[in-house]
């Protein structure tokens, strides 16, 4: 449930708690770094041009590891990369979240056997918030995966800790085969 | 006896016949230095079997008013493993000059071979040589600047062999999946 979507009368007055208000000022401007790093890039690219246009919802690619709340990598990290990836985490200031974006960083994807250059998930190296599984994800799962993002800054406040908020995210996810069951129920 | 001349002619298309009239041009100047011409009809190619003339004959091949292979498309490794030997492969094609294009495969021994560089030949040859000392281990000898191209400098074997096994962990992050 969004802020806005709480009715607000009385003369425009909105009583809520301050947690409230910094999640809801902070998950709608998420900034992700700018940076990608193989055909996922392509596919962030176009999330973010004007057919998905990202920046509805407030993200926009920042330049500058300094500068942004979200780390995608949209792409398969070689060995190589690897220690760039953690030097830009580490840059990143906090609160920071990292959404690995596809089946490479997710676990080495087609590399997984003999791609001796190829880091098999990029969770090896930093801590991971949200996965998007996909060869490359549809625009539309990544926006799917950014959403988690929102959901779990949502989940935050002042005491509790990422680890308790990501599992309330997973307490609070529902399977999303009855949804598509639905779906297709309703179109059939 | 002509006939049969003319079938085993015939039977190499136009391509492989322009090939084949460069090689002879090679074979006429460097005699035993240079293998049989081997017809591939995808690509015709022949070995230096004398490594020591390999960057004459490429000199030869691409400032020969005849030949003028200027242009290397590409230059390749090659692991064979069962003979022991490593190779590379480079396509060569004469751009503005002749329709024709040949192979010229070169070898060398596995442990420690090293082949003459033709960077200063071609200089697409450059980074081309440092791909294959990277991924295979050949040296090139006379090469301005064998380096690592691909992987990282510290890397330890050549992935592309044919018996490589990827090493356990590489600067405390685990490798293999």
């Amino acid at each position: 449930m969004g802020l806005l979507d709480a009715r607000i009368s009385n003369r425009n007055v909105l009583v809520t708690s301050v947690d409230n208000v910094m999640n809801w000022a902070r998950l709608s401007s998420i900034w992700p770094m700018g940076f990608g790093l193989a055909c996922c890039a392509i596919e962030m690219m176009a999330t973010n041009a004007s057919n998905y246009d990202l920046e509805r919802f407030g993200i926009f690619p920042r330049s500058s590891p300094r500068q942004s709340d979200l780390m995608i990598v949209a792409g398969t990290v070689t060995m190589k990369m690897a220690e760039k990836v953690v030097t830009l985490y580490e840059q990143m200031p906090e609160p920071r979240y990292v959404l690995s974006m596809g089946s490479c960083s997710n676990c080495g994807g087609p590399y997984w056997n003999h791609g001796y250059h190829v880091l098999k998930g990029v969770d090896r190296v930093i801590p991971v918030d949200v996965y998007v599984p996909g060869c490359p994800p549809r625009p539309e799962a990544l926006i799917g995966g950014l959403m988690k993002i929102q959901e779990l800054i949502r989940m935050e406040g002042i005491g509790i800790s990422r680890q308790e908020a990501l599992k309330k995210l997973a307490e609070k996810s529902v399977d999303p085969q009855q949804i598509i069951d639905q779906a297709r129920r309703a179109t059939a | 006896m002509d006939n049969g001349m003319e079938e085993a002619g015939n039977s190499m298309s136009a391509a492989v016949q322009q090939s084949k009239a460069a090689y002879d041009l090679i074979r006429a100047r460097f005699g035993d230095a240079v293998s049989e011409f081997d017809a591939n009809p995808t690509m015709p190619f022949f070995e230096v079997l004398d490594l020591s003339k390999w960057v004459d004959i490429a000199l030869f091949m691409r400032d020969d008013s005849r030949l003028k292979f200027n242009y290397m498309a590409c230059l390749s490794g090659v692991d064979y493993l069962e003979q022991n030997q490593l190779g590379i492969v480079c396509n060569l094609e004469s751009i503005g000059h002749h329709p024709h294009r040949i192979a010229v495969k070169v070898k060398c021994q596995r442990d420690g071979g090293s082949i003459p560089s033709v960077s200063c030949v071609w200089h697409t040859a450059n980074w081309h040589e440092r791909e294959a000392y990277d991924m295979y281990g050949m040296t090139f000898d006379g090469h301005p600047d064998l380096r690592r191209i691909l992987c990282p400098e510290d890397w330890t074997g050549f992935p592309l062999r044919k018996d490589y096994q990827v090493q356990e962990t590489y600067h405390g992050i685990k490798v293999p999946y």
